[in-house]
């Protein structure tokens, strides 16, 4: 820190108001999600019979097993949505990245008719819901259309089109912070848009391309409306999975939190190894439509 | 597959050809590889997807396979339609190149988003099936509901409430980690960051854990009763209770403790980059600390803060997961997008749910407009 000067100036503002804000926010913040863990690991007599906390607070009084995660995984069906969520994941977002690569290129080096204009149509698209696409895509998917409902086909072509319109826009953004005269050297050299976009623009724009691939991949992964709309139960994804279990109560909140917990866990670790690339994506003007 | 329409290149490639010289040879070859290389490679990544979808291939393997089709396809596509384009006349070929580059994303969203959206206003002037015209009766259905004036009411309590509070606390919490010093700031950040990774889904059933109500009498399990029930009430069935619009308010204190995240670290970059010297002069002129943020700071910040709220709002308006799981619209907390998701789906009004989403689609206009405007004065700066 060089502006030794502004904070000890300001010796009155190191006081300790924000730092007792912050831990009892931060407490708030997280009860909830440790009282999840805690109960996940219970077995479901203890979960009823006292609160998560009492077990927190006395950890060896209390029995702690794992068997309710083999139980989610095994009978809750929480192994194959595991899988389904992935298959329908990775390719729905690393797909958009080449498509939108391109436009994005377009967009920023080259002039042509129209451009401004089209830029607006995928800035308004940013925000138009994509429920709006919903009554006629079902139609068209459904059985009298294509017949790819209940199928990832159907979730590849979604979730790439409607991560297209941010993609464009955070990778647009990112490009125009490119030096002008790389672009420019290249054309003198006799190098096609083709090739400059290849050798240049594309390594240059791995950071973008890695703050978009988290964006839309926490998208796609904690997506519920689509995967119910168009995937349906058959093959269900992990958050249909947990919203099937979440409407039958009645197996007791040891199963619930398990389930959910499963959930979270590879976007909590997508998240934190590249939290870095996130808050850029993030920083660098981004809306997810 | 591929022989067929290699016979209609032939003469759709023909015209360059008669230019005469080597070069509109090679200029002919080139354009009659880039458009069989075109179709060569739709063919093949259809065959795939279609194969794909038609054989019970493993999940993981066919998961690698539409990464692996769909990427070199991606590349495939450009490859020969940037040849295709080159091979034209030079310059007609500059000119079409930016088109080029922009028509495989467009044409994806013109199919999927853009056609799609424009059907369902169509729908909306249609009925339960969309095979007869019924002018305005969809609207005036929906509008004298009152399960929808009442969803109405209370997505723009969402509209209000969740945007300015997400703001209001990303503010306080962007403003007091500043002040801390560089570890605590970060491991702050991080508490407070960590919600934006989890579903929708997933925090729905974290939060509804801490509303758990269990009969008087019961060990209470549930945080919030845990409490009150301590305290010396009776335990409540928080989700069910309507009157304020508390179930609701409970509800957005679930996308709140998502959301902020967000907000703090957008407003957390925005006052790091407000200019020392500012601050530095407002404290030579003796302004005490509340002073220069209200004055100083606030002002220059605004643009974020704007940036921020216009996006909560967004997600706001299409909030769905949430109150499809808490309570499925039931205790009066139903919102427009499960609405729409209820007569879509489960009552098959397709006329209905069109019209419902065309009124969402008209309510986000001014958000359009406003956001194109906001961009195109960043542009011009």
């Amino acid at each position: 820190m060089t502006d030794t000067t502004a904070s000890s100036g300001g010796g009155r503002s190191r006081s300790w108001v924000p730092g007792v804000v912050l831990v009892v926010g931060g407490l708030l913040w997280t009860i909830p999600t440790i009282g999840l863990l805690v109960t996940s690991l219970r077995p479901r007599a203890e979960v009823e019979r006292s609160g998560w906390w009492s077990a927190l607070l006395s950890p060896f009084d209390s029995e702690w097993t794992l068997t309710n995660y083999d139980q989610v995984l095994s009978t809750g069906g929480m192994f194959d949505s595991f899988l389904n969520s992935i298959a329908v994941t990775v390719p729905a977002t690393i797909i958009p990245i080449m498509f939108a690569a391109f436009a994005a290129y377009a967009f920023t080096f080259m002039e042509f008719r129209g451009r401004d204009v089209l830029f607006m149509v995928i800035i308004a698209l940013l925000v138009v819901p994509i429920q709006s696409t919903f009554v006629y895509l079902l139609q068209l998917f459904g059985d009298e259309g294509w017949g790819i409902t209940g199928q990832f086909l159907s979730m590849w072509l979604l979730h790439t089109t409607f991560g297209m319109p941010l993609a464009i826009l955070i990778l647009r953004n990112f490009m125009s912070t490119l030096p002008r005269s790389v672009i420019e050297s290249a054309k003198i050299d006799g190098a096609t848009h083709f090739q400059t976009f290849w050798k240049l623009i594309v390594p240059m724009s791995i950071p973008a391309l890695a703050a978009f691939a988290i964006f839309q991949f926490l998208w796609v992964w904690n997506d519920l409306l689509v995967a119910l709309l168009f995937l349906g139960f058959e093959d269900p994804t992990v958050t249909v999975t947990l919203s099937q279990l979440l409407g039958r109560l009645g197996q007791g909140w040891q199963l619930l939190t398990a389930g959910a917990f499963v959930t979270m866990v590879i976007p909590m670790i997508v998240f934190f190894a590249l939290q870095r690339f996130f808050v850029r994506g993030m920083t660098s003007g981004a809306v997810k439509g | 597959m591929s022989v067929a329409p290699a016979a209609q290149t032939e003469t759709g490639s023909r015209p360059p050809g008669p230019t005469g010289g080597l070069a509109g040879r090679g200029k002919a070859i080139k354009a009659l590889v880039g458009v069989g290389g075109l179709i060569v490679v739709i063919a093949v990544v259809g065959t795939l997807f279609q194969a794909l979808s038609l054989y019970d291939v493993p999940k993981l393997l066919s998961a690698l396979l539409a990464t692996l089709g769909g990427v070199l396809g991606a590349m495939g596509l450009f490859y020969f339609l940037n040849m295709l384009v080159e091979s034209l006349p030079q310059r007609l070929s500059l000119g079409t190149i930016p088109y080029a580059f922009l028509l495989p994303a467009f044409g994806l969203l013109g199919a999927f988003l853009i056609f799609p959206t424009i059907q369902t206003v169509i729908f909306s002037f249609a009925n339960d099936t969309s095979t007869e015209w019924v002018g305005f009766s969809n609207y005036r259905e929906v509008l004298s509901d009152a399960g929808f004036l009442n969803a109405i009411t209370n997505t723009l309590l969402w509209l209000i409430i969740v945007p300015t509070a997400s703001v209001a606390i990303g503010l306080v919490v962007a403003v007091l980690a500043d002040k801390l010093g560089a570890t605590s700031e970060k491991i702050a950040k991080s508490v407070i960051f960590l919600p934006m990774a989890i579903s929708m889904v997933g925090a729905a059933t974290i939060w509804r854990f801490v509303y758990a109500f269990a009969p008087e009498g019961r060990t209470q399990i549930g945080l919030l009763n845990a409490l009150w029930t301590t305290l010396g009430f009776d335990p409540v069935s928080w989700v069910q209770v309507s009157g304020f619009n508390l179930n609701d308010v409970l509800m957005m204190v679930i996308l709140i403790w998502l959301q902020v995240g967000f907000s703090m670290v957008l407003l957390s970059a925005a006052i790091k980059s407000v200019p020392d010297e500012t601050l530095e002069a407002a404290r030579i002129d003796g302004a005490t600390e509340l002073q220069i943020f209200w004055q100083v700071v606030v002002p220059q910040i605004r643009g974020t803060m704007i940036t921020v709220f216009i996006t909560v709002l967004i997600l706001v308006l299409k909030v769905f997961d949430i109150v499809y799981v808490m309570t499925a619209g039931n205790f009066d907390t139903n919102v427009i997008s499960v609405l729409f998701v209820q007569q879509l789906f489960q009552f098959g009004e397709y006329g209905i749910a069109s019209a419902i989403v065309v009124l969402l689609l008209l309510a986000v206009m001014p958000v359009v407009w406003y956001q194109i405007r906001h961009i195109r004065s960043e542009e011009a700066t």
